[in-house]
């Protein structure tokens, strides 16, 4: 069998053409078989990878009797549906829904004006030292932020920030280096014609960017609004040092109030845990293709 | 400003720095006030006594004195690099594993593809809370399938030997991200390279390890530095569990400090000792241990990253 179809693929063998297996058969004999090793372990791994949600989504719906029982049941026995409900009473879901809300909102604007305006000046424009000043902006990639976080305190509190959405919110208007990175990449990959044509016609930089150049980067600015935003609704060490009045709390910091002295409502808990992953899930299905390219556009550049 | 007299600017260049710079203004703004200012800051705080109000009092090299005769950082240092050295091998070969398993020609790989990217996305806080559900060893569906093969009952988060090896297991959850980027680069290999290995009789663990190794090993690389660097400032999924501020300033991290890393025994002396000065010198250790350990990956991956002669 191996020895014939190595033959039929060597240049200028003399084979004659099987004829064509109907395709049922050819499916049952040779696809099915083939792909069912890689299809099963595939299947394995995503059951690993969403085994986290089926215990949250079950844990969720089960009475705090069948939670606390062993063995766990896989599929809870009646479904406790008014756990949402006594959830979002328990602690004031709905303000931290909404201070999670509005810092997400500010943060992913921050990052679609600031990050589009700074790669196109890493980009468009070929000013002397471009390129050394761009590797400065990919180092601070590898400060970790903790580094930052004693003296950043340090500073919000003399501007009298502390308790404010602003040591979040201000710095998402200066710019991410991955961000301007994405952006960049997407930004060298338009012919220069484009620009050179603004420029005949009249138009200064800062008019080329804003008519001509930033609708074309309409998917580039979409990739870094949804990582900005995922971003921002999973913050936590931010929101823990800045914030001290629970009223300001977004949901990250809010849901440590399932736990009382000695005992966490872990149905609660994984009933709100649902509602905050729920948002997360649907802009993935919503915008799959746009998580994909984010996610690779490094490898682009090789 | 200053480089002037050394590098001769045309009146072109100096057309195209005064086009650029309102462009790259708020980065350089942004970088002097969030990260360049910030960490000289802490520099200067490092050499002083300071509790976050009032004046700060120079004390000299104290602060670095004391974190030498401290148990508690070098104990918080010893797990984050114990977490460290962990999960960054794993986390690679688990992403590997999952971009070639990603790669196979299965119709509906889209869909796999969906599931194990998703988990990566998720805030880290929320998987946390899931965590500590799914390896809870009364009710937990970890132990429960441990006890069906069975495994060994294992106390996850309330055995110390067990509660750093949790948090690698949690960080695997996010392997779906490194995965793409490997998938990535696997399709960028030339297909007739397998071919003509294939025609040459290597089988397929030679020709991954001859063929695909070599050609994703800028992405190990990349995934080896960035794992690292945020490997050292791993904190939320010690806090979360251990009980946050509830617990006052007494409480351990974890049974026997085991979950103390280095971020969260930074943040505790400044935010629940009020130790700025303290904290300051353990955070420009941090950023120091940083740098050698992304220069030290560098250097060593000289041996071993293949770049194509283009």
């Amino acid at each position: 069998m191996t020895v014939l179809r190595e033959a039929e693929k060597a240049p200028g063998s003399l084979v004659i053409r099987r004829p064509a297996r109907p395709r049922l058969a050819r499916f049952f004999n040779k696809t099915l078989p083939e792909s069912l090793g890689p299809r099963l372990i595939l299947i394995l791994m995503c059951a690993l990878f969403l085994l986290p949600f089926w215990s949250m989504a079950t844990a969720a719906l089960k009475t705090t009797q069948e939670l606390s029982t062993f063995p766990p049941t896989f599929f809870p026995q009646s479904f406790a549906w008014g756990n949402f409900s006594r959830a979002v009473n328990y602690i004031p879901f709905g303000t931290f829904f909404m201070n999670s809300v509005y810092l997400t909102f500010w943060i992913a604007l921050g990052a679609a004006i600031s990050n589009p305006l700074i790669a196109y000046g890493f980009s468009r424009i070929n000013w002397p030292g471009r390129d050394v000043v761009f590797g400065i902006v990919m180092a601070t990639i590898f400060i970790p932020f903790p580094v930052l976080i004693v003296a950043l305190f340090d500073i919000f509190a003399r501007l009298h920030w502390i308790d404010t959405f602003l040591p979040m919110i201000i710095p998402a208007f200066f710019g991410n280096p991955f961000f301007i990175f994405l952006m960049r990449q997407f930004f060298l990959g338009l012919p220069n014609e484009i620009s050179e044509a603004a420029r005949i016609d009249g138009a200064n930089e800062l008019q080329t960017f804003m008519y001509i150049i930033l609708p074309l980067a309409r998917p580039a600015v979409a990739v870094v609004v949804i990582f900005a935003a995922v971003a921002a609704w999973g913050e936590f060490l931010a929101p823990l040092l800045y914030l001290q009045d629970e009223s300001k709390y977004p949901l990250s910091i809010g849901l440590q109030f399932y736990r009382q002295e000695h005992d966490v409502s872990y149905n609660l808990l994984m009933a709100a845990s649902t509602l905050i992953v729920i948002p997360v899930v649907a802009l993935f299905l919503a915008f799959q293709r746009f998580f994909i390219e984010g996610v690779t556009v490094g490898s682009v550049k090789g | 400003m200053n480089a002037a007299p050394r590098f001769h600017l045309t009146k072109a260049d100096r057309r195209n720095l005064r086009t650029a710079a309102p462009f790259i203004l708020p980065w350089v703004i942004g970088f002097f006030a969030f990260t360049l200012y910030p960490i000289v800051y802490s520099l200067y705080l490092s050499f002083n006594r300071y509790s976050g109000i009032g004046d700060a009092q120079p004390v000299g090299l104290s602060n670095y004195r004391h974190l030498t005769s401290d148990p508690l950082f070098w104990k918080s240092l010893w797990n984050t690099l114990y977490y460290t050295g962990l999960a960054v091998p794993i986390g690679l070969v688990v992403a590997i594993v999952l971009a070639l398993a990603m790669n196979q020609r299965v119709r509906e790989v889209a869909i796999y593809r969906a599931a194990i990217y998703l988990p990566s996305i998720l805030p880290l806080f929320a998987l946390t809370f899931i965590f500590i559900v799914l390896l809870n060893p009364r009710f937990g569906f970890v132990n429960y399938l441990l006890t069906l093969a069975h495994g060994p009952e294992i106390n996850w988060l309330g055995d110390q030997r067990w509660t750093k090896m949790s948090v690698v297991l949690l960080a695997q959850l996010g392997a779906g991200g490194p995965a793409l980027i490997f998938l990535a680069s696997l399709r960028a290999v030339p297909s007739d390279l397998y071919e003509s290995a294939a025609l040459d009789g290597a089988g397929a663990l030679r020709r991954f390890r001859h063929i695909t190794l070599p050609l994703i090993t800028p992405v190990i690389l990349y995934d080896l530095i960035y794992g690292t660097i945020l490997g050292v400032q791993i904190f939320t999924p010690a806090y979360i569990p251990v009980g946050g501020t509830s617990g006052g300033a007494a409480y351990t991290a974890g049974p026997d400090n085991s979950l103390l890393f280095y971020v969260f025994y930074l943040y505790k002396n400044a935010f629940q000792y009020s130790d700025m000065g303290y904290a300051s010198a353990m955070a420009w250790v941090l950023f120091v241990i940083s740098v050698v350990l992304a220069l030290a990956i560098m250097r060593w991956s000289k041996y071993w990253v293949y770049y194509e002669a283009a």
